[in-house]
């Protein structure tokens, strides 16, 4: 297996959504290549950490502002429909 | 090695509490619809303004969004769930926003040309097994935020609703009018441009004690 063809199955291997054998292959390819070791593993962290950190946080007040703000809209949208 | 833990951000409790609150929303019972809201706002705001980048668009959109959701829960179907619905009608409004704001340049999901250009590393480095932990918060949420910031917006999305919200492939490919392999292609490019552009703040320095290739 090249370089080219593990990344074109990285998604697959990270996602877990591979069949044994072809994992089997790729774990081959992943113990004597370093860069594809390596880049595994980076990618696999920045999915990892775009999860565990919120980029942008939605502060209360707003939150409450929008919230009563659909409240009302709906309110007044299902006062006028009914 | 390990696949990547699937962990989401939606909540997952109470499917079926869900759909009672769905329903009792649906014969006007606004109490339940207001914990409909609370429950997926922050994740509606998160995935206007990473399409939108645009804090007010964003603003807009939640409110959109749960509107519309609002009016049309009668077409609810039980048999997908709330939230990847509520979603679906997000994700519309959002790119409707952006649209607009950008009628005189050509946005589009499509925007990008499908070529293999970009998909091969530059740069390959290793990082320290808790590279987040270099930066403070504010500082992370920064570098986070300019990095996300800088892939083409087909990209962006595609890597916020599959890696970040937890939807599926066929379920992001459904809601952005995209072919699954276009949506596996825009992935793995998003990841591994990520992956690259975060190599400046997260590699090893040699300090550390990596050893020089």
């Amino acid at each position: 297996m090249k370089c080219k063809d593990f990344l074109k199955e990285l998604n697959e291997y990270l996602d877990g959504n591979i069949d044994v054998q072809l994992k089997t292959e790729l774990e081959e390819h992943l113990q004597w290549c370093h860069n594809c070791f390596v880049v595994c593993n980076t990618t696999r962290k920045t999915i990892e950490i775009y999860r565990d950190n919120e980029v942008y946080p939605l502060p209360d007040p707003i939150r409450d502002r929008l919230q009563q703000a659909i409240v009302a809209k709906c309110k007044h949208k299902h006062d006028h429909s009914s | 090695m390990d696949a990547i833990e699937t962990k989401v951000a939606e909540p997952q409790t109470g499917q079926t509490e869900e759909l009672v609150l769905v329903d009792a929303a649906r014969h006007g019972d606004m109490g339940a619809f207001e914990q409909l809201i609370k429950r997926y706002d922050r994740n509606v705001f998160r995935i206007a303004q990473h399409i939108t980048q645009n804090r007010e668009d964003a603003e807009d959109v939640v409110q959109d969004a749960f509107i519309k959701a609002y009016q049309n829960l009668g077409q609810f179907q039980g048999n997908s769930k709330f939230y990847t619905w509520l979603v679906r009608i997000a994700v519309n409004e959002a790119l409707m926003k952006l649209r607009r704001r950008k009628t005189s340049k050509t946005v589009s999901i499509d925007e990008d040309v499908e070529t293999e250009e970009g998909s091969m590393p530059r740069e390959v480095a290793d990082w320290g097994p808790n590279p987040e932990q270099l930066y403070g918060q504010a500082e992370l949420g920064d570098i986070l935020q300019k990095t996300i910031q800088g892939l083409p917006q087909s990209f962006r999305t595609v890597f916020v609703l599959r890696d970040i919200e937890g939807m599926s492939t066929e379920e992001t490919a459904e809601m952005l009018n995209l072919s699954v392999p276009a949506v596996k292609s825009r992935l793995l490019r998003a990841r591994l441009q990520l992956r690259e552009r975060l190599n400046r703040y997260f590699k090893k320095s040699k300090r550390d004690g990596a050893q020089p290739q």
